[in-house]
């Protein structure tokens, strides 16, 4: 009996009850679209993230120093001097001093509060791609000098200047601070965007935040297969500063993306499982219709053993149709589950879109419940005695 | 050549709680090729049990059974329904026609179970129904038939196959009696171009139409000769007492 025969006998009893089998196929249809909507939102959600980081830089590192007494500290000079003996692995370093500041246009009434000054050096914006459209970044000398010089962002320049800033002062915290340059536009000059930066020397800054000492720096490995060598090599140089491991800590980004993908992909495991007790559910479904259909088709059974249809041939005939529900179930699931993908990823404005993995896992899973449970009831129909099975009513 | 159903001995015995239920208590019946036979039997007689084990359905605990002068008393579940497809053509009382099949796909039904390609199967098919005079209603659902259309349906898939013997259990059972005398004079022509029949039955007058008559009362065998012999078929007119 051909495979073929065997597919067209399982839909025609299928379509033959309509109702029915799309109610057992709705256990199969929620839990695969849950499935697949969970894994295409996490999908999305570990993407974002990724790439937040990833805007970061994925050679960074950080380097924190919290000794308050300052008695133990890693100077700038010192910092520069270790990427010099370490070219191959680190290519450069960048003091970071952060200082929360009201930004004043002098002259203009406008007045932004909540903003964020950071004190860097002029090696900055290479480490961060930062590009400059108008005037200049920070340089060596306004560092040396403490100069009171800054470069704002576009959603600065656009808030306090109408946009050309260059030439402009501005008060921070009450300082009169000359605008330099202004970066590039990245994002869409929002508050709180990344075009929502003021630097300033980081000497100037320290100053401002009343300590001399130097407690971040921002270090960036040569490429991404450095960063492991040179987050190792900071760590030794902290240690012989210090002293301590408790007064410092080095963080690179490439482990916070690690480690941040591990959490989203652990809570993806998670949320996923729960949403695969619906398909167990859907399967025992599956399988209960089908022991029903086994004990209202046992003269059919009879009729067809006696003609000379064996077990196999009885029991493919059960697990096909199980199968062939199940699978419908799938597709019906993956097509809602891409769907309400898409929804949800422009309701939280990720990007959403289920992975051809993730579909063709769903639907081999969605096979594979209906040939499980299938199983049982088609076995039970398979070994009916036909005499019995002729007999009933 | 041996005979074409050989039983020797046949014992079949149910168990019933602790009482021993003898359905057949050692029936020997030889059947040769080209055989017109009905088993006459009243109701509980053993008739029945007996039809199974010819028609390969059951297996006696006791004796052997020849078909084709092979002892199948020992084949498995599958080995018994391949010889049930190969060498058994069934005609039932109820006809047995699966209702949402076409009447052409219930033809080819033991076909597809002895694994004939699709063509093959049609051919076969519309062959079988030409024969009892249907094929103009290959595509109709069995319910769309009258029941004398049904039960030509159930006889045009047991000669489908082309099977050695063709078993008739009650086959006029369900029909009035003007389509049950069709459906006998069917029987009687298939006989006359060479086929095994037997035919099971309580009605003596339909009895009485076959050849050779075997009659079983408790499981034993109290008659077997030619129709014209059997003193109870010579009195048909008791003939409707025989029902249970």
């Amino acid at each position: 009996m051909g495979i073929g025969k065997c597919f067209t006998m399982a839909l025609s009893s299928i379509l033959s009850s309509k109702m029915r089998s799309f109610l057992t196929m709705l256990g199969i249809i929620i839990g695969i679209m849950a499935v697949i909507v969970l894994v295409s939102l996490m999908n999305g959600l570990t993407g974002q993230v990724t790439d937040t980081f990833q805007e970061m830089g994925t050679t960074s590192i950080n380097v924190m120093v919290m000794d308050r007494s300052a008695t133990r500290e890693l100077e700038p000079d010192e910092a520069f001097e270790f990427v010099d003996e370490n070219k191959d692995y680190i290519s450069n370093v960048s003091p970071t001093v952060s200082t929360s500041a009201e930004l004043k246009a002098s002259g203009y009434d406008d007045t932004i509060t909540a903003s964020s000054a950071t004190g860097v050096a002029e090696t900055y914006a290479e480490m961060k791609q930062l590009n400059v459209t108008q005037g200049r970044f920070i340089q060596y000398i306004d560092v040396d000098r403490e100069q009171r010089v800054c470069v704002i962002g576009t959603y600065e320049a656009q808030e306090l200047f109408g946009g050309n800033a260059v030439g402009e002062q501005i008060k921070i915290n009450g300082q009169l601070f000359k605008v330099v340059g202004v970066l590039e536009e990245t994002e869409d000059s929002t508050s709180g965007s990344a075009d929502d930066v003021v630097y300033i020397p980081y000497t100037t800054a320290a100053k401002m935040n009343g300590t001399s000492t130097i407690s971040s720096y921002l270090f960036t490995a040569v490429d991404e297969d450095s960063v492991t060598t040179a987050t190792a090599l900071l760590e030794d140089l902290l240690l012989r500063k210090i002293g301590d491991e408790d007064y410092y800590t080095v963080t690179d980004m490439l482990s916070m993306i690690d480690s941040m993908t591990e959490m989203l992909d652990l809570m993806e495991t998670i949320l996923v499982a729960i949403a695969g007790i619906s398909l167990l559910v859907g399967g025992i479904g599956i399988m209960n219709i089908m022991l029903v259909s086994v004990t209202e088709r046992t003269r059919e059974i009879g009729i067809r053993k006696s003609l000379g249809a064996r077990q196999i041939h009885i029991m493919s005939q059960f697990v096909i149709e199980a199968g062939v529900i199940s699978c419908i179930g799938g597709v019906i699931g993956i097509i809602l589950g891409i769907i309400f993908s898409a929804i949800g990823g422009s309701l939280l404005d990720i990007n959403a879109a289920p992975s051809v993995g993730a579909i063709a896992i769903s639907f081999t899973i969605s096979a594979g419940i209906g040939v499980a449970f299938g199983f049982l009831p088609a076995k039970k129909a398979a070994k009916l005695n036909p005499i019995d099975a002729l007999r009933y009513d | 050549m041996p005979p074409l159903v050989e039983m020797k001995d046949i014992y079949k015995i149910y168990h019933m709680g602790d009482t021993e239920i003898h359905a057949l208590d050692g029936i020997s019946l030889t059947i040769e090729k080209g055989e017109f036979v009905a088993i006459v039997g009243q109701s509980g007689s053993g008739k029945s049990t007996c039809m199974n084990i010819i028609g390969c359905l059951d297996v006696p605990t006791r004796g052997t059974y020849r078909l084709n002068g092979k002892d199948i008393s020992k084949y498995s579940d599958d080995e018994l329904a391949m010889v049930r497809n190969k060498m058994l053509g069934f005609i039932f009382q109820q006809y047995n026609l699966l209702p949402k099949l076409t009447v052409e796909e219930n033809v080819a039904l033991p076909l597809l179970y002895g694994g004939y390609s699709d063509r093959e199967q049609k051919i076969r098919a519309h062959a079988a129904l030409k024969k009892v005079g249907l094929d103009s209603k290959a595509k109709n659902l069995p319910t769309q038939l009258s029941g004398g259309q049904q039960q030509r349906v159930s006889i045009a898939r047991a000669l489908a196959g082309d099977p050695s013997v063709i078993l008739a259990d009650e086959p006029t059972g369900a029909l009035d009696s003007r389509t049950g005398r069709e459906v006998m004079t069917f029987l009687r022509n298939l006989h006359k171009e060479g086929n095994t029949i037997v035919l099971i039955t309580h009605d003596n007058s339909i009895a009485a139409q076959a050849k050779r008559i075997v009659r079983i009362t408790d499981g034993r065998i109290v008659y077997d000769g030619p129709a014209e012999g059997d003193k109870i078929v010579a009195m048909q007119d008791r003939a409707g007492e025989d029902e249970a």
